[in-house]
């Protein structure tokens, strides 16, 4: 408060510097909480780590080293990232728009097989890497785009609840998949494991050189970056913003609402039909039932730590991807089970969630004058 | 429930933290070897599940206590890129020098990478997948279950009072077909009016359709249920609280069924992986593809149950010393339950027949279908 006070009294001050340092502070608020946040789960979580008899100190270094502390440990941390980045952008995207779609597995595992099926075709006839990625590749973001897309007509032109349809689409989406998987599409020299055609080591996208991660890393944060640009700096994103804001003023303003959700669902369900497509060019070869590994999930929590800040995803991506990655080195060195770590996502989504109550409540984040 | 889940894992917990204390006694009179081997074993499911991977857990624990010897662990690694950073992990943070990856989808692509990146690393698949031209240091491990199983059959057919026997099976492919088939075949070589009656839920793990399952064989007069699916666990309980009989799958559920458990066919991994542990302390070389089942120790019945009459155990006793001389299951003539002539008379399937892991039928006695 003194500190306000002081800055009150400061004469209006010409000039950039202090009106940049005062932004910044102003904006520091989006920074600063969530920090603080995630420091409260970090203790709430010591204590239940004390009751277990485990100690807290040897826990958080293996997540350091599991995650951060050494090359490798950033390779590990990074590929898990990747396919994070693009199914948080599938629930960060609409909830612009004030849509809560928590569906993008469902895309992700729909466009991954249809691209696999998509290359099937190309593969037996000898077609070079660049066609049969390129064919995969779009045919994997269309579906996904397709899919998300119906959500968004369905909430706008049938007022179906959006976060419902969303989920329900996405046991549709994987039972498709398996029911091709299973049947019609199945590579018979893989009896035990349905899977389809594998596309071929040749076809595989390959590592980013140097970096020992595949390519849906730096397309991801690419991805990220423009929609950013797409939701901040350009009219589809102001609009967008404005409906979200609300929805009878947006249309009051003349703003072609239904347009915009579709499209931005759309948009959502790419992000997720993208992330589909490298799981099966880079990881997988082939679509199977391990397609539905949860990243969409995964996302959700992502895009809500997040804030749904197109940007912000991708630090708070690589974040999750390391206590993943540490997850395992935790496991092995302290004998503790898989649902450890799980318990400290859960933890410090719930202190995160809390902490949005504290935003606009604290002095020093306040803009000048401002004595609420 | 969940309290009995917590003293289960304050069970298992303490049961590691006895065994990592019998290690280091062990560790300092064991003889010397050359280096101590750390071997990793990577689980797709908890390791307390009742089922597949408690099968491979318990061996682990089996395997710790061997002098020399440090078992690192991993649990509900999916078969994604996790599991190539799991196996990486291990090399490169724990020094694994062998690495036991337990599910099928591990192997292709994510195993035989890793094999490729690691040379001086073994790696050994718990299915019968490799083949000449894989890595040479990657290999298969497996056992024929269905040995088991056809003991399972011989006691179930003799603990049955309906003759109706009922089998809760994931999917219609050859290794479940083929557990099936022996149960059934053993059932009847004792009880030639016992008929198995199958459903099919369509994947490993659907505990509700596993407890659907179970309850339509029931109500269709099935006394006695069995299953071939991840974890029986759903499948166990649900026949106990309609009161009747079950056979186990994978590993002990002995503890589920108190008063309808008859026996179960299980894994014994602590045979196999003992034996590598062995080899490897030896400067021995690994096999790429080993299986096998009584004969070799790789698989075992879990001890009877009360739901095991005693001519049951006397007929299952025999059935054992059978599987153990390698008497063959599949004998001639046989029918599919399609009325098609499969085994001609005169001729048999001898356990490693090739031929077993082929299997896309199901033989005369079986009610269901694999389309």
């Amino acid at each position: 408060m003194a500190d306000i006070a002081q800055q009150d009294g400061v004469p209006a001050m010409a000039g950039g510097l202090a009106e940049t340092m005062d932004r910044l502070r102003r904006s520091s608020e989006y920074v600063v909480i969530p920090l603080f946040a995630l420091v409260v789960a970090g203790l709430i979580f010591s204590l239940f780590l004390f009751a277990l008899g485990q100690s807290p100190a040897m826990f958080f270094s293996l997540l350091w080293k599991g995650g951060f502390g050494t090359g490798f440990s950033w390779q590990n941390t990074l590929v898990r990232a990747a396919p994070l980045i693009l199914t948080a952008l599938c629930v960060a995207i609409p909830a612009r728009l004030g849509l809560v779609i928590i569906g993008g597995e469902g895309a992700l595992v729909l466009g991954a097989f249809t691209g696999a099926v998509a290359s099937i075709p190309l593969v037996n006839a000898g077609a070079p890497p660049f066609l049969v990625l390129g064919a995969m590749l779009v045919t994997s973001v269309a579906t996904g785009a397709v899919w998300i897309g119906i959500v968004g007509a369905l909430r706008h032109y049938r007022g179906i609840n959006e976060t419902i349809a969303s989920l329900l689409m996405s046991y549709i989406a994987i039972a498709i998949m398996n029911f091709f998987v299973e049947g019609a599409l199945r590579d018979p020299g893989n009896p035990n494991k349905p899977s389809t055609q594998p596309i071929g080591e040749a076809n595989m996208i390959g590592e980013v050189p140097g970096l020992g991660v595949h390519w849906g890393l730096p397309v991801g944060i690419v991805v990220a970056i423009l929609l950013w640009v797409l939701m901040n700096r350009t009219t589809f994103g102001f609009a967008a913003r404005v409906t979200g804001g609300n929805v009878r003023a947006a249309r009051a303003q003349g703003l072609p609402v239904g347009k915009l959700i579709v499209t931005a669902c759309a948009i959502a369900g790419a992000c997720a039909g993208l992330a589909g497509f490298f799981e099966v060019a880079a990881i997988q070869g082939k679509a199977n039932a391990s397609l539905a590994a949860g990243y969409g999930f995964t996302g959700i929590l992502v895009a809500f730590l997040a804030r749904q800040n197109p940007i912000a995803i991708v630090p708070v991506a690589i974040f999750l991807g390391g206590i993943a990655a540490a997850g395992g080195l935790i496991q092995r060195r302290m004998g503790m089970p898989d649902a450890t770590v799980q318990v400290l996502q859960g933890l410090m989504f719930v202190v995160l969630l809390v902490s949005e109550t504290l935003y606009g409540r604290l002095p020093f984040f306040r803009a000048k004058g401002d004595r609420r | 429930m969940s309290s009995f889940l917590l003293s289960r894992r304050t069970l298992l917990k303490s049961a590691a933290i006895g065994s990592l204390g019998l290690t280091t006694g062990l560790l300092t009179q064991r003889p010397a070897f050359a280096e101590d081997l750390t071997i990793g074993i990577i689980y797709v499911g908890p390791r307390d599940d009742y089922g597949w991977n408690q099968a491979h857990a318990v061996a682990a624990k089996a395997l710790a206590q061997v002098p020399g010897v440090k078992v690192v662990e991993e649990e509900n690694v999916p078969e994604t890129i996790a599991v190539a950073k799991t196996m990486e992990s291990m090399v490169e943070l724990d020094g694994a020098g062998l690495i036991f990856a337990t599910s099928f989808g591990y192997y292709s692509p994510f195993m035989l990478d890793a094999a490729k990146k690691y040379p001086d690393v073994q790696f050994r698949h718990a299915a019968p997948l490799w083949k000449e031209g894989d890595p040479k240091n990657a290999g298969s491990y497996f056992g024929y279950l269905d040995q088991a199983h056809y003991v399972d059959g011989v006691a179930a057919g003799l603990s049955t009072k309906s003759n109706k026997l009922g089998f809760v099976a994931a999917k219609p492919i050859s290794t479940v077909l083929s557990n099936i088939n022996a149960f059934t075949l053993g059932a009847k070589s004792v009880n030639p009016n016992a008929t198995v009656q199958v459903i099919f839920t369509g994947d490993w793990s659907m505990p509700v359709r596993e407890a659907e399952a179970t309850n339509a064989l029931v109500d269709a007069g099935c006394d006695v249920i069995t299953c071939h699916v991840d974890s029986p666990k759903t499948v166990i309980q649900t026949a106990e609280q309609r009161g009747v009989k079950s056979c186990g799958h994978n590993a002990s559920q002995a503890d589920l069924a108190p008063k309808g458990f008859i026996t179960g066919a299980e894994y014994k991994w602590e045979t196999i992986y003992k034996q590598f542990a062995d080899t490897l302390s030896k400067g021995g070389t690994l096999p790429n593809f080993l299986a096998g089942g009584y004969d070799l120790d790789f698989v075992q019945n879990t001890p009877y149950g009360a739901g095991a009459t005693p001519e049951a155990i006397k007929a299952a006793d025999a059935a054992k010393a059978d599987m153990k001389a390698k008497k063959p299951i599949y004998v001639g003539p046989l029918k599919d339950n399609k009325g098609n002539e499969v085994i001609p008379a005169g001729t048999s399937h001898p356990p490693y027949d090739p031929w077993i892991d082929q299997i896309n039928f199901l033989v005369e006695g079986v009610t269901g279908s694999i389309t």
